[in-house]
């Protein structure tokens, strides 16, 4: 029945604007801010259909990462680990419509110390690149799409796109799809990508993990644990 | 029109290391102090928790704590003949944002520059004579010696509780610590952190020849730890998510780990966060500081007035908040006056990567300071006759990012993917390592920061420029301690060595370090400082800049973070013991 | 005529006075008052969000409706300035407002009731130094039928025994202090006592431990599984004083008591009450469970989850680190009864206080966005029953239900 207790900790919540970054603009010298269930967790990506990518874009980059990261004895490559279901929700979101980034004009070209000066954003450039990627293609196979190529071909476009071999208006697109692939086979799964952990299997990393105080001092030994993501590992589950 | 706010006795500029460290020592000894920062409050369970806080693409990659080049960026260029252009993603630097600012996600290295250091052009001048110097390096002695700043360095650790062993106490060597430091008054607050497989077997090389190696000091601390305010930190659990992250159990020191706690219950103190201070007003006369003028995310502008102004930003920042005030001469690299932007420099890195082929490195066991370091070839520790460059670097093996999209080794000539590289990730990641340089980089008369003529920020008014590349000695004593490092990692019986010295021109889009220095130097001579040795502007008494390494004259060969910590003590110590009891300038 | 108002005047101001107090105020009565004051820690519910200290205001949700904490400045109007010494002592003692109206138990004077009329008077003493503030207020918010006062008449007689507190002659005077300070001012056994259905003290099982909304006040007798058997008088005395001894740190609704309350009491008071604790039931120790064992598939799964969520801040061991990381291991508080709080802290987690001892005031951060229910009832299981712990499992539908209450969802 006596509830004061409980209703004089959240009084002094009063004192605090709840907004989605958590506190007010003035912070008063009495005592650290504290809400319940503060914070900004990550939102995790779901499945479906996908949000940034045409089916037939979705097909090509799906083929695409699945040369850069083969599947073979190893473990899953770059398809089936997700990486192109990651870069389509990158792309779909303020990565992708470079949000963060200075767009402001003019554009000039610039020296590679100057790094990226173009006017577009990750989204359009792939949207602008694999347009013109699947033209070359379909212009060198008689009208095929690059998934209906076979590997060794594809892996001939790729590098010949990686030498600048292809006269593609972004020369730095092989460099991005190849930055976007990586991050997607070893992020956390939440993203979208390293799913199941394939990534992080593959190399011996343990995830996100955060506590190796027991061995820091076993030298030249394997870390016994098996990777955990940020939404955990099949070892919380009770079977 | 800006709203005129309540008078405060103090504005201080920025909520970092500085600005923390100063708010507390006035706001606790009565003064009405407001915080003004332009980015959001930042909390160690709200903002990164180990539950979400160990996620490499969302702050490691895609930068989630840092400045957003959208809010404020730079141009560059590396020359005076070239057109600089905007920074449109940040990728060689990363300046931080919010309150804690880079003191948030730094590594934690915790340096003291040498007693040399201080008084390096006449050192060097002694030592080799004025010709050894080239004709447009601009380097100058700082107008405080190392002796005077110790107490300070002193203060600043033991905030900080850093791990170490200490190798010179009031000039008695010690065994295990660095032979070559300044004399220190007394040992680390805490021991060093234990050291992982690959920076023990570089110890032993490291012995081998000859060297004097000894563990990295660290602000991640070996063991729990309450400081002289009262605040208590955890221990490091070597998690490996360490720069560009927040740590999530207290053992990372940051001014959320050792002031905040403190200075949020002093009931004068106020922190207004996401307000950016766009201007400091000055009196008729130009002489006086009146306040500030900063607006909220809303637009609004507001007026702060207060009696004292502390400049805490970044370093570029207190450089921009200068020239957009009209405090001080604006540099002009072609007559060599004004000195606002003088003296930009940087730092100067390399790595020697090696693969030790068979053996269980474990780099994601890491921590931001573990590892073991030679400074030998740091400074003037060692005889530079003959060799055509001045200036040094320690070397190290220090094992802070083993996590994979930034830090995945691979054979050299391993293609950059496919079935071979694959093959090549799975076997050498848990083998792979990258020993490193971190050399000094010396001022000159053609790097310097100044305004764009060009580009604006958000809010219609010039970014800042920099100008910036590496010169020749700088090349040259890169050149010389890669090759040192090599030397060792020969004597690791390494399986594959690669050594990379530092090369121009300078890639603004490849990260080295976010060391950026100079711009308001401290000196003695306001022909060629901004700021006096109290850090007090020469022209505006009532403008401090008491932190932050645009006071460097010039860059020496460790990571800032100590200095700007014990000079924010020296300037808090300078206003509270002097200028409060005697307004006016101190020098 | 000027003259004969002025004397009007006068004797309006005076007989105001006169009427209020018939014991002189005296500069060590009103010190004393001002510290007992802070032992029953009156401002924390008689100061409402942005009013001043002592004005009321303060909305309490009970089962039975909202009652509001009425202004206790000397106010001559809206606060208790014209309240006599008796009046005073009898909203204390008897649980009667001005006029005979009968107070609400929110008000605890089931346990003020044996405050004596010395101390009373004191506090009475102290308020009316107090900055009068004009406030009015409405207390009874409570809907038909509980707004009729006279309802309580039943309550009192079932839940109420008036009576100062009368020593135990063959206890000593500190254990006394402490009996009169606990059982009284501090009143703990408001949160601390279990309640029966009228919202009553269950007096046969005195501060065994109570829940109320959603945050269970642990067992504060001198059990040694799920109280504060284990722990030193000195271990007590510090955690009231500063919110953090080697086991634990204060949070929740023991913050604001710490901060307003027990961290001003000074040293001797502080250690009656830890005598006066570790001597309730201090013989009547029932036996330990046995932990469930190790290989049960909850606490499979819930040392997993404890290694990949908490050791990084608790350690493997449990210990936690003092002053910043509270021990899990062979803790009584892991143990209680009633696992309410640690649901509660493991689904949206927890700042400690800070005082000016402990000032650090770390927090926990909140785990119910990546733990699922099942997930934080394995933990806390695994939590219960390990490094000498042993208390019942967690059950999902637990952690369910507090989710669906806890702030911010």
């Amino acid at each position: 029945m006596i509830t004061r207790r409980y209703l004089l900790s959240s009084a002094a919540a009063f004192l605090f604007l709840s907004t989605t970054h958590g506190f007010a603009r003035i912070i008063p010298g009495n005592g650290l801010p504290w809400q319940p269930n503060a914070g900004s967790p990550p939102a995790p990506v779901r499945p479906g259909p996908w949000k940034f990518f045409t089916a037939d874009e979705a097909s090509m980059v799906e083929a695409m990462v699945d040369r850069l990261i083969p599947a073979d004895n190893l473990g899953p490559g770059g398809k089936e680990a997700g990486c192109a279901v990651f870069i389509d929700r990158q792309l779909a979101g303020p990565y992708g419509s470079a949000d963060d980034a200075y767009m402001r004009p003019p554009f000039m070209p610039g020296t590679p110390s100057q790094g990226y000066q173009g006017p577009d954003a990750p989204a359009a450039r792939y949207r602008e690149s694999l347009k013109a990627l699947d033209a070359h293609v379909k212009n060198g196979s008689s009208g095929k799409f690059f998934h209906q190529l076979s590997p060794a071909e594809q892996d001939k476009i790729l590098a010949d796109l990686e030498a600048g071999k292809i006269e593609l208006k972004d020369k730095g697109f092989f460099a991005l799809l190849l930055k976007n692939t990586m991050e997607g086979f070893f992020a956390d799964p939440i993203y979208g990508g390293n799913r199941d952990m394939a990534g992080w299997k593959l190399i011996g990393f343990p995830g996100a993990r955060y506590d190796y105080r027991d061995w820091i001092d076993k030298h030249n030994q394997k870390y016994p644990l098996p990777p955990v993501g940020i939404m955990g590992r099949t070892a919380w589950n009770m079977e | 029109m800006a709203r005129k706010l309540p008078r405060k006795d103090v504005v201080v500029i920025g909520l970092g290391w500085t600005g923390s460290i100063l708010s507390y020592e006035l706001a606790s000894r009565g003064l009405d102090v407001i915080a003004i920062e332009r980015g959001p409050w930042r909390d160690t369970a709200t903002d990164f928790p180990p539950s979400y806080a160990p996620d490499e693409l969302r702050y490691a990659v895609r930068l989630d704590l840092f400045l957003r080049n959208a809010q404020e960026t730079l141009t560059f260029r590396n020359k005076m003949s070239e057109t600089a252009l905007p920074i449109r993603n940040f990728s060689g630097f990363l300046p931080g944002n919010g309150v804690g600012g880079a003191g948030v996600h730094w590594n934690g290295q915790t340096y003291r520059f040498l007693p040399t250091d201080f008084r390096v052009r006449s050192h060097l001048e002694e030592r080799y004579g004025k010709s050894m110097l080239p004709d447009d390096m601009t380097i100058q002695d700082w107008p405080v010696s190392y002796d005077e700043l110790e107490p300070y360095y002193d203060r600043f650790e033991k905030l900080c509780g850093t791990s170490g062993k200490a190798g010179n106490i009031r000039g008695k060597i010690q065994q295990g610590g660095n032979p070559f430091e300044g004399p220190r008054s007394s040992e680390y607050p805490t021991p060093p952190l234990k050291q992982p497989y690959a920076s023990t077997l570089f110890a032993e090389a490291a012995r081998k020849l000859g060297r004097h190696p000894f563990p990295q000091p660290a602000s991640n601390l070996s063991q729990s730890y309450t400081n002289p305010l009262g605040v208590t930190l955890g221990q490091c659990s070597y998690c490996g998510f360490c720069e560009r992250f927040g740590c999530g159990n207290y053992s990372k020191s940051t001014p959320q780990t050792c002031v905040l706690p403190a200075l949020m219950r002093i009931p004068n103190f106020t922190a207004r966060t996401e307000s950016e201070v766009m201007k400091i007003n000055l009196d008729s006369t130009g002489k006086k500081a009146t306040g500030v003028t900063f607006v909220d995310s809303s637009g609004e502008e507001y007026e702060q007035p207060a009696d004292l102004v502390l400049v805490c930003a970044y370093s570029f920042f207190n450089v921009r908040l200068l020239l957009l005030s009209g405090i001080g001469k604006p540099y002009d690299p072609q007559t060599g006056q004004g000195v606002v932007g003088r003296n930009y420099a940087y730092q100067t890195t390399s790595a020697v990567n090696i693969i030790m082929k068979d053996k269980i490195l474990n780099p994601f066991i890491a921590s931001g300071a573990i590892g073991m370091i030679v400074d030998d070839f740091n400074g003037d520790n060692f005889d530079h006759s003959g060799l055509g460059f001045v200036g040094g670097g320690y070397i190290s093996a220090s094992q802070s990012n083993g996590r994979p999209i930034e830090t995945l080794p691979v054979p050299e000539g391993t293609p950059k993917w496919g079935a071979k590289w694959k093959k090549a990730a799975a076997e050498t990641y848990l083998s792979g390592y990258k020993l490193g340089t971190h050399g000094s980089s010396y001022s000159y008369r053609d790097c310097f920061l100044d305004l764009d003529p060009t580009y604006k920020d958000r809010l219609g008014r010039p970014l800042m420029r920099m100008t910036f590349d590496f010169h020749d000695n700088e090349l040259k004593m890169s050149a010389y301690i890669t090759g040192q490092l090599a030397e060792i990692a020969k004597a690791m019986d390494a399986s594959e060595i690669v050594a990379s010295p530092r090369k121009g021109p300078y890639n603004s889009t490849i990260y080295q370090t976010t060391h950026n220095t100079g711009g308001t130097v401290m000196g003695n001579d306001p022909a060629t400082s901004v700021v006096n040795r109290y850090c007090q502007s020469w022209d505006v008494s009532n403008v401090f800049i008491p932190g932050g390494a645009s006071l460097f004259p010039q860059n020496h060969g460790y990571n800032p973070t100590n200095t700007v910590g014990a000079l924010s003590y020296w300037a808090a110590a300078a206003i509270t013991d002097k200028y409060l009891k005697n307004p006016g300038p101190l020098a | 005529m000027f003259r004969t108002l002025l004397a009007a005047a006068v004797f309006t101001s005076l007989a105001g006075s006169a009427f209020a107090q018939d014991v002189t105020q005296s500069f060590s009565q009103i010190e004393r008052g001002g510290y007992l004051a802070k032992a029953g820690d009156c401002v924390a519910c008689h100061t409402g969000p942005g009013q001043q200290p002592y004005a009321g205001g303060l909305a309490l949700e009970t089962p039975f409706g909202k009652i509001v904490s009425p202004n206790i400045t000397p106010d001559s109007e809206t606060g208790i300035g014209a309240w006599t010494d008796d009046e005073f002592v009898a909203a204390m003692h008897d649980g009667r407002g001005r006029n005979g109206k009968r107070l609400y138990p929110a008000m605890p004077y089931p346990a003020y009731t044996k405050v004596s009329r010395a101390d009373a008077l004191a506090i009475f003493a102290y308020l009316k130094t107090i900055q009068p503030v004009r406030h009015a207020v409405e207390s009874n918010q409570l809907p038909f039928p509980f707004n009729i006062r006279q309802s309580l008449v039943f309550w009192n007689a079932l839940n109420f025994t008036p009576g100062e507190f009368k020593p135990d002659p063959k206890k000593s005077a500190e254990w006394n202090r402490g009996a009169y300070l606990v059982e009284g001012l501090a009143h703990c056994g408001t949160c601390h006592t279990p309640k029966n259905i009228l919202g009553g003290d269950k007096t046969s099982e005195a501060y065994t431990g109570g829940t109320l909304q959603d945050w269970f006040a642990p067992d504060i007798t001198a059990n040694k599984h799920t109280g504060i058997g284990d722990w030193g008088v000195e271990d007590i005395v510090k955690y009231l004083k500063t919110g953090a001894n080697d086991y634990t740190l204060a949070s929740g609704p023991m913050s604001e008591e710490i901060v307003h309350s027990s961290s001003g009491m000074n040293d001797g008071d502080l250690k009656a009450i830890a005598v006066y604790l570790k001597g309730i039931n201090a013989d009547k120790q029932p036996p330990k469970p046995a932990p469930l064992p190790a290989s049960d598939k909850h606490m499979v799964a819930g040392a997993a989850i404890y290694k990949d969520n908490c050791a990084a801040c608790h350690l493997d061991s449990g210990e936690g680190a003092p002053k910043i990381f509270p021990s899990l291991a062979a803790s009584t508080l892991v143990q209680s009864r009633e696992p309410t709080t640690l649901i509660r802290l493991v689904l949206e987690g927890s700042r400690a206080v800070s005082t000016k001892d402990a000032v650090t005031a770390p927090a926990m951060p909140a785990f119910g966005w990546r733990l699922t229910d099942e997930q934080a009832a394995s933990v806390l299981t695994y939590i219960r029953n390990t490094w000498g712990n042993a208390a019942a499992p967690v059950d999902a539908g637990a952690v369910a239900k507090m989710r669906k209450r806890s702030a911010g969802n």
